[in-house]
């Protein structure tokens, strides 16, 4: 199945793009992409604490299950405040 | 729900925060009070001379969320209307990013609503910020916790 991926802010900025799509196995979660990206940009990785996941523009955590078409968005810690 | 949305004002814009939108959509007959907040670009930010601030969001996502605040304090306090605003794109020093008012019958519900609603805005929609200052750049986020980690691997790597 195939999903698009959102970035924003600063990881727009270090991946040098907003948005990719990508095709994931069938059963794949938040989790599954986020090591697929981790795996491709191994810097990444130590922001997994700081980083929230939304899809189809809810909060979401690692083991959501992700559907075929599902925009998923990666979330750097907004403008004021941090993620519990 | 139609009369909650009637009473609730979500707005990002690309434009200079215009006050007077959000003190008239609150304004109302069983309104004793009304408390507002504005948060604006100050000079400087931990040592640094700050130039400016540049905001962005998730188009959609962030207003969803903003929604999902003001359906909050409609719940929790007596409130009669609220109204949010937030700004993107180049704000200069003194200049608006963001504006809450909040009518009441009183206003003790008015204040703690506010203070509320703009403590969530910060903390859960998604909007960024970027700080300007004078000899570079950097996105701000929490500076303590997990998010702390996210802004010391991104000035390693500025580095």
């Amino acid at each position: 199945m195939r999903i698009r991926l959102r970035y924003f802010a600063s990881l727009r900025e270090r991946l040098k793009r907003s948005e990719d799509t990508l095709d994931v196995p069938a059963g794949a979660t938040v989790a599954t992409v986020w090591e697929m990206l981790t795996q491709a940009h191994p810097e990444l990785a130590p922001l997994e604490r700081a980083i929230a996941f939304a899809v189809a523009q809810e909060y979401v955590d690692k083991t959501h299950p992700l559907q075929d078409n599902d925009e998923l968005a990666f979330i750097p810690p907004v403008s004021g405040g941090s993620y519990v | 729900m139609s009369d909650s949305h009637a009473r609730i004002l979500c707005t990002i814009t690309d434009h200079p925060i215009d006050m007077q939108v959000l003190t008239e959509f609150v304004a109302d007959p069983a309104a004793g009070a009304m408390a507002t907040f504005v948060g604006m670009t100050r000079n400087t930010n931990e040592g640094r001379q700050v130039v400016r601030l540049e905001y962005e969001c998730y188009p959609g996502m962030a207003e969803k969320e903003m929604g999902k605040i003001a359906e909050q304090v409609l719940t929790r306090w007596p409130v009669q209307k609220i109204a949010m605003m937030h700004r993107l794109g180049r704000v200069d020093i003194g200049e608006a990013s963001v504006a809450i008012a909040v009518s009441s019958g009183h206003r003790h519900a008015a204040f703690e609503a506010c203070h509320y609603a703009i403590n969530q805005l910060k903390e859960t929609v998604p909007i960024w910020k970027k700080e300007l200052y004078e000899g570079g750049e950097l996105w701000i986020g929490s500076q303590t916790g997990t998010a702390g980690a996210f802004q010391r691997v991104q000035e390693e790597n500025r580095a």
